[in-house]
């Protein structure tokens, strides 16, 4: 990405990179400490971010050279160099405005972007801040901040730089925040000042402040800071406090709900997490690229092997003195002086410049264009477009549209994807008594009225305990119902009509039947994470008493509580899991006031490490998480998406082999599969999985048992020749894998043994053999673990993955082709992700017609482009032998540079962004369709050879036809006769109708722009031609075309000789046309004579899935 | 190859947007939130109305049948025309010995007196309509680039500047003893200049057949691609002052010939012969013999002899001289190859039509349209 060219340069510039490791300490407000203190200024890029590339001084020569660092645009810059300086025979004009042309335009709109990026620079950099200087406020520019001034930032601003809290207008020094610019969690943050500076909320009070903070170098990870902050006093010891993420404000976020705050600026520009964090992406490329890479190879070697046997065969002919140098056509002194060996090397540049255009720039451009704009038809798609959120879909790089054709293994997450992400309260238990709402429509306990229909019933007190621990046990914090944008931010508040309970990015409606009229003083808060997969909070009642409630999965509260407690919940856990709810265990326990201490102090300490916090706090929370009592559990029920089992078959049947990778637990994400129709009925499950491998010592070994097994049952026992039939399930279909982390990484890494080693490639041939693979359990890394081992098999299948969280991105970047889910948890998938959609099904659409579509468009226009310059260039090779291998050009050098600027780029380029070779309807209500274009199908070496062929057979007939043609005394009817120009516009002129009208035969979707650029660019053709031949033209050496074009149509053979050729080069594929509808006719009547349908069949990829057989 | 374009941003710009580092594909350039609602066209829903060819066996076959019946009948047309035509060719480089002008073989250009050789030959039939006189050259590279790129068009074109500056291109035809040649260049240097004269043997008289001379080149490039130098005089040896002739031509160009509309560089031999051929073997028109009496074919039978005025070396090239008569029809000189292609072409297309047709009718079923059903 472009910005990630400047940042790094700049970056070393401004942090050096051995400063990177350690700390850095901040000056509050630049008051020096002591006197007596030696203090080091240390040097901090100023405040200024610079996303642009370019100045108005260097953009001409910086912009040159990154154009001319891609290996096509250097290839025509050497070219029209050699046109330039050694004598060839077509004008370095030739090459030198298609080159100019495209530099020119890609110049101009990199200037456009950079100016864009300019103005925005400049607003952000010249925005107005408030700098606390000398207890006075002083207004100044973004840009000029530097590390250690005290900002003052108000209400709904954003902060201009990474800051360390220190005041705030509340008195508590508490402040709201919002990073849905960061990360899009639109939630309202709170963030915390340092205890002993909270009081110093005016200017006066914190120009009085003297400290100097200590933290590590700028990092690009938004949740993680460490730092401290050490506060001088007049006549006391320095405080040191810790700092974490909690009390920094990051740049871009915005203050939300709090007047006004104070903070010390730690990072500025371009050291600021959010400048670090947009360092672009690694690029991705499509395998059509690389296709076009290869033929591109292939070309260069026609080119090379034609210029090779030109210049070698010139030798030969000219060996011979009267053919070198016949009396009528002298060298010139200079030619004559010229050494051999020069001769030879400049003689060997001119073919390659004469023969040059076989690798057109157009192409380049062509693509460029069809990508660029053929991947707006993606986000005006009205059918992805979600009422819901009001979007649509998005593309965020249009370099892998066709890539969205060929995909194999589709990689998707469950929650929030797959389902809705949007929970349901379905039943708790507490005390293994079960409560369950009767009412399916309704929201859970939230019919408060509504009877819950309950099998016994607990006591109360565990009843109460049970809702007092879901009401207290979370993060949220509440909107109160009538006070729109308050905020209930503080948890000791009393508990009141809602708890919205949030845990790591899911939440349960909870209706508390009760009205509690107590008031909890919350101690502590033991955060989610997923490691962990719990939170709990230490509160304090009314009463005094020390209450610590634990929520989290109930892998994670089981071995912590009681055993005897596990029982009874055990089993309603299970059942609920069994059904495809998310469940969760709720625990508490009590403390005393000394193991209250303790823990605090535990805490607090860990708080404040500057080294090694976070594995701190983790030993803490584990230590202060054990012995609880169990006391009830909740099931939620996350519901599928629309239509995503629809999907999901769908997917299937396109011969996509579909993953879910998911971080739930087993039973729920298998029961989601079946749901959804990953796995039928009819699917045998091998299961790897901590139940069926086992927690003993001996699990490798079952492991290796398991592998074996389930190999030999898919692999070994399957009769080969299933291979024949590419991608196609029914046999495999009853087979579908499960596994889960811990199993995972026990394969991917196994231990030392190392008979082992080849788990991974048993595991694999397993995995590639199974219809439907579920992988759960899975840390955000093994799901990019596991897209990486697909996506390195043998063959490189295409992948792609779909998610929706942030724990996604990894995978999604991993995949070939991300896509990023617009859903609930934030936008970071969909930020990374290289197209993103609103929800699931959408997929279908996106892969099955979008994709298909692009891929059979971007194919076809590469092989026709090979093709069209092919048979370009081929006379022209020819001409070299009835030349002398002279290097003259067959055609003018008008036509030359026009054929693929003008003369036949537009019909492809329409060709390729509106042509539908089958409806979309079809292709999407038809997935099989989707195998047709599988592995690159239309790009294999047997459609380029096709194609080659073609192109090489109407060079032919084109130079022959011509060239019989002119064994003619005269064409005319007066007797006179034709020159070698007229024989070149007679070739080109069959050669623009025939390339022409070979993209009509194959288009199958007329619609008036077809029509228009086909029949236009024919039209253009002609009058321009009879322009150019109409004119002397005043600055032109020669007048080589005057009236050769208006001649040659007067002639009535020429007519009858152009019109033979055009229909003899178009007569293979007519033929293949005909050969194919007959045979399929035939095959069809050998086959089932009632089967048939009319439908309409797609003829270009008949020709491709056919030719096979033709050929 | 990359295009990440911005444009994406503005779909993606979130509330926030202008905060952040904008462009290069992180965060939003912000702008006003658009409604992102897709508009409803036909065009952006790629619903445009299109017309969908369905090619099936039923619409195939019979463009084979039809197009083989046109095919047929246009390739007999051409063929029988070109069969009509009349054509003779005499080699008269003289490379055997036997023949009359095997004296002349080594001559060089500036030989005086020129040698001459008769050769005499016989028509067994009649020439009926207006003959066209060729000469044709074989081995001679017309076409090399060297050769091709040697003329100055704005100096043939009149230009007096160019006159007397002629390209660089012209080289090493472009001055002579430090003028200017007129006109410069290797074609315009190696310019043909046998001189051929028609004589039917009547009875032993030799009656000289006219031959005309104009009328022989391009109609533009006569009257506009050519051009003497213009001046106050009418008078090209004036009009041609300061230049010289072309090394090899044995008199200047204002010499060309006595007619002043066929004089300098509007000589329509010359024209002719600066429209370079296209490969080596090449003929040009040199004369017309115009049927002159309705009754009389324009040239009959019988005994003919050809006189030459050798001048034009070739066998140093170990090229060949040759003096085509041959009638024109409407399209054309005598070329069988159209005819034949026709007729082949369209024979071959008539024949699948038929192969192709049976196996329809053999396995098909009228109603069916021919797509298989996956």
């Amino acid at each position: 990405n472009a910005s990630s060219f400047f940042f790094n340069p700049l970056l070393r510039l401004c942090a050096g990179e051995e400063k990177r490791v350690g700390t850095r300490t901040v000056v509050v407000g630049h008051r020096p400490v002591s006197e007596t203190d030696a203090y080091v200024a240390q040097k901090f890029c100023d405040n200024r971010i610079v996303s642009s590339k370019y100045t108005i001084w260097n953009f001409l020569p910086k912009n040159l050279f990154e154009q001319f660092r891609r290996i096509a645009n250097f290839y025509f810059l050497i070219i029209f160099l050699v046109q330039v300086i050694v004598d060839t025979p077509t004008s370095p004009v030739t090459s030198g405005l298609p080159l100019f042309f495209v530099i020119t335009v890609t110049a101009i709109k990199q200037g456009y972007e950079d100016w864009l990026r300019h103005r925005a620079d400049n607003e952000v950099n010249k925005s107005n801040v408030f700098i606390v200087e000398n207890a006075k406020q002083v207004q100044k520019e973004s840009e000029k901040i530097k590390v250690g001034d005290i900002v003052e930032v108000k209400a709904d601003e954003t902060f201009p730089c990474d800051l360390i809290f220190l005041a705030s207008s509340s008195v508590d020094g508490t402040c709201y925040v919002t990073t849905a610019s960061l990360d899009g969690e639109s939630n309202f943050k709170t963030h915390y000042a340092v205890r002993d500076t909270t009081v110093l909320c005016t200017d006066e009070a914190i120009d009085s402040l003297t400290a100097t903070i200590e933290c590590e170098q700028p990092q690009p990870d938004l949740y993680k800071f460490v730092g401290r902050i050490i506060i001088y006093r007049s006549n006391q010891e320095p405080v040191a406090r810790s700092l974490g993420p909690e009390n920094l404000l990051l740049k871009g976020a915005t203050l939300k709900n709090t007047k006004k705050i104070y903070g010390v600026a730690v990072y500025t520009g371009m050291e600021t997490k959010m400048a670090l964090n947009y360092q672009g992406k690694s690029q991705k490329r499509s395998a059509v690229e690389k296709s076009i890479n290869a033929f591109l190879i292939v070309y260069l070697c026609i080119l090379l092997s034609k210029a090779t046997v030109c210049t070698t065969l010139k030798y030969v002919w000219q060996s011979n003195p009267f053919n070198d140098e016949p009396w009528y056509n002298e060298k010139t002194k200079k030619e004559r002086e010229t050494f051999k060996v020069l001769r030879m090397f400049t003689d060997f540049l001119s073919f390659m410049v004469l023969f040059n255009f076989i690798i057109p720039v157009s192409m380049y451009v062509t693509v460029e264009m069809q990508k660029f704009l053929g991947s707006f038809f993606i986000s005006w798609d009205k059918e992805m477009y979600d009422e819901e959120i009001k979007e649509g879909a998005l593309v965020n790089t249009s370099d892998l549209n066709e890539e969205l054709g060929q995909v194999e293994y589709v990689f998707t997450d469950k929650t929030g994807t797959l389902t809705e992400n949007s929970m349901e309260f379905i039943e708790c238990c507490i005390d293994g008594h079960k409560y369950k709402d009767c009412m399916p429509e309704a929201d859970g306990f939230s019919q408060t009225d509504g009877p819950l229909k309950y099998y016994g019933k607990a006591e109360k007190c565990r009843e109460e305990l049970f809702l007092r621990a879901l009401c207290l046990c979370h993060t949220v914090q509440i909107k109160e119902g009538d006070q729109v944008d308050g905020l209930i931010g503080h948890p000791e508040h009393k508990c009141c009509v809602f708890g919205w309970w949030c845990c790591g990015g899911f939440f349960v409606w909870l209706l508390n039947p009760f009205l509690f009229s107590e008031r909890y003083q919350l101690l502590h808060v033991l955060n989610f994470d997923p490691v962990r997969r719990r939170m709990s909070v230490i509160v304090r009642t009314t009463a005094g008493k020390l209450l610590l409630f634990c929520k989290g999965a109930d892998s994670s509260i089981f071995p912590r509580v009681q055993q005897e407690e596990i029982q009874q919940t055990k089993v309603h856990v299970d059942r609920n899991a069994m059904d495809g709810y998310r469940t969760l265990c709720v625990a508490f326990k009590e403390l005393t006031q000394k193991e209250y201490d303790k823990i605090d102090r535990q805490l607090n300490e860990a708080k404040m490490a500057l080294q090694d916090r976070e594995e701190k706090m983790a030993k803490v929370f584990e230590d202060t998480e054990a012995d609880m009592h169990l006391i009830g559990a909740t099931a939620v029920e996350d519901r599928l998406q629309e239509q995503s089992a629809e999907t999901i078959e769908a997917l299937h049947a396109a011969g996509m082999k579909v993953w879910v990778l998911t971080g739930d637990k087993m039973e729920t994400a298998k029961s989601t599969c079946y749901a959804c129709r990953l796995f039928q009925t009819s699917t045998e499950l091998l299961e790897l999985t901590a139940r069926t491998v086992g927690e003993s010592e001996r699990k490798e070994d079952r492991l290796h048992e398991l592998l074996m097994e389930y190999h030999k049952k898919l692999i070994q026992d399957f009769p080969k020749n299933r291979g024949g039939l590419k991608r196609s399930w029914t046999l495999s279909q009853e087979y579908g894998l499960i596994i889960d982390g811990s199993t995972l990484s026990l394969i991917l890494n196994p231990s030392q043994d190392s008979s082992s080693s080849n788990y991974k490639n048993i595991f694999l041939q397993i995995c590639l053999k199974c219809a439907a693979v579920l992988c759960c359990r899975m840390a955000p890394l093994q799901k990019a673990q596991i897209v990486r081992m697909v996506k390195n098999t043998k063959g490189s299948p295409i992948t792609l993955s779909v998610g929706d969280g942030a724990n996604d991105v990894s995978m999604i970047l991993e995949a070939h082709v991300g896509i990023g889910i617009k859903g609930k948890e934030g936008r970071q998938a969909s930020r990374n992700s290289d197209y993103a959609v609103p929800k699931f099904k959408h997929l279908r659409k996106l892969l099955l017609a979008h994709g298909h579509l692009y891929y059979v468009r971007i194919a076809h226009l590469v092989q026709y482009f090979f093709y069209k310059n092919l048979c370009f260039i081929l006379p022209q090779f020819l001409y070299q032998f009835f030349c002398g291998f002279s290097q003259q050009p067959l055609y003018d050098a008008a036509y030359l540079t026009m054929y693929n600027i003008c003369f036949t780029s537009l019909p492809i380029l329409a060709y390729s962004l509106l042509e539908q070779h089958i409806s979309i309807d079809t292709l999407t209500s038809d997935p099989q369709l989707y195998m047709k274009v599988s592995d690159n199908a239309m790009l294999q070496w047997k459609p380029f050879l096709y194609w080659t062929f073609l192109g090489a057979f109407e060079g032919l007939v084109f130079f022959f036809g011509v060239y019989f043609l002119f064994q003619n005394s005269s064409l005319e009817d007066n007797g006179k006769v034709f020159g070698n120009w007229t024989f070149g516009t007679i070739v080109f002129t069959v050669l623009v109708f025939t390339v022409t009208l070979k993209l009509a035969l194959d288009t199958r979707f007329w619609t008036w722009m077809n029509h228009f650029v086909i029949w236009g660019s024919l039209a253009f053709y002609v009058f321009f031609s009879f322009f150019w031949g109409g004119v002397i033209w005043p600055f032109l050496k020669q007048q080589r075309m005057y009236f050769v074009f208006a001649h040659m149509l007067t002639s009535v053979s020429t007519w009858l000789a152009i019109i033979l050729l055009i229909f003899i080069s178009l007569f293979p594929e007519i033929l293949l046309i005909s050969v194919v509808l007959v045979r399929n006719l035939s095959h069809r009547k050998a086959r089932d004579p009632l089967s048939a349908r009319p439908s309409v069949r797609p003829l270009l990829l008949r020709t491709f899935s056919d030719e096979s057989n033709v050929f | 190859m990359a295009v990440n374009y911005s444009a994406k941003e503005e779909a993606d710009g979130h509330p926030s947007g202008g905060v952040g580092v904008p462009g290069g594909g992180a965060v939003g350039g912000g702008g006003a939130v658009k409604t992102r609602k897709p508009d409803n066209t036909a065009f952006k829903q790629q619903r445009l109305p299109a017309w969908q060819p369905i090619l099936t066996a039923g619409t195939v076959l019979p463009a084979f049948f039809i197009i083989g019946l046109i095919f047929i009948p246009i390739g007999i047309g051409i063929f029988v025309t070109s069969n009509n035509i009349r054509e003779y060719e005499i080699d008269y480089t003289g490379t055997e010995p036997s023949s009359p002008c095997n004296k002349c073989l080594n001559v060089s250009w500036d030989s005086t007196p020129p040698c001459t050789c008769t050769i005499d030959f016989t028509l067994e039939h009649s020439f009926e309509s207006n003959v066209f006189m060729y000469y044709g050259l074989s081995n001679f590279y017309q076409n090399h680039r060297r050769y091709v790129k040697s003329r100055d068009d704005s100096q043939l074109n009149g230009d007096n500047s160019s006159l007397l500056n002629p390209s660089k291109e012209c080289e090493p035809y472009r001055t002579n003893e430090d003028k200017p040649i007129a006109p410069c260049g290797a074609i315009a240097n190696s310019m043909f200049n046998d001189t051929l004269e028609l004589y039917r043997i009547d009875n032993d008289t030799r009656i000289p057949i006219t031959l005309i001379k104009k009328g022989i080149a391009w109609w533009t490039d006569k009257n506009v691609k050519f051009r003497n130098p213009s001046g106050d005089t009418n008078n090209l040896t004036a009009l041609f002052q300061g230049t010289t002739k072309p090394v090899n031509w044995p008199k200047p160009v204002y010499m060309l010939d006595s007619e002043p509309d066929n004089n300098g560089f509007i000589n329509e031999d010359f024209i002719v012969w600066m429209r370079t051929a296209a490969l080596p073997t090449f003929r040009k028109l040199y004369r017309l013999i115009e049927r002159t009496n309705n009754l009389q074919p324009t040239l009959q039978a019988g005994k003919y002899s050809l006189d030459i005025t050798y001048n034009y070396p070739v066998h140093s090239f170990d090229g060949r001289k040759r003096m085509i008569l041959s009638t024109i029809s409407w399209m054309g000189g005598k070329n069988p190859f159209l005819g034949i292609a026709y007729i082949t072409v369209g024979s071959i297309c008539f024949f699948l039509g038929v192969v192709l047709l049976i196996i329809h009718h053999k396995y098909g079923n009228r109603n069916t349209s021919a797509d298989i059903p996956n």
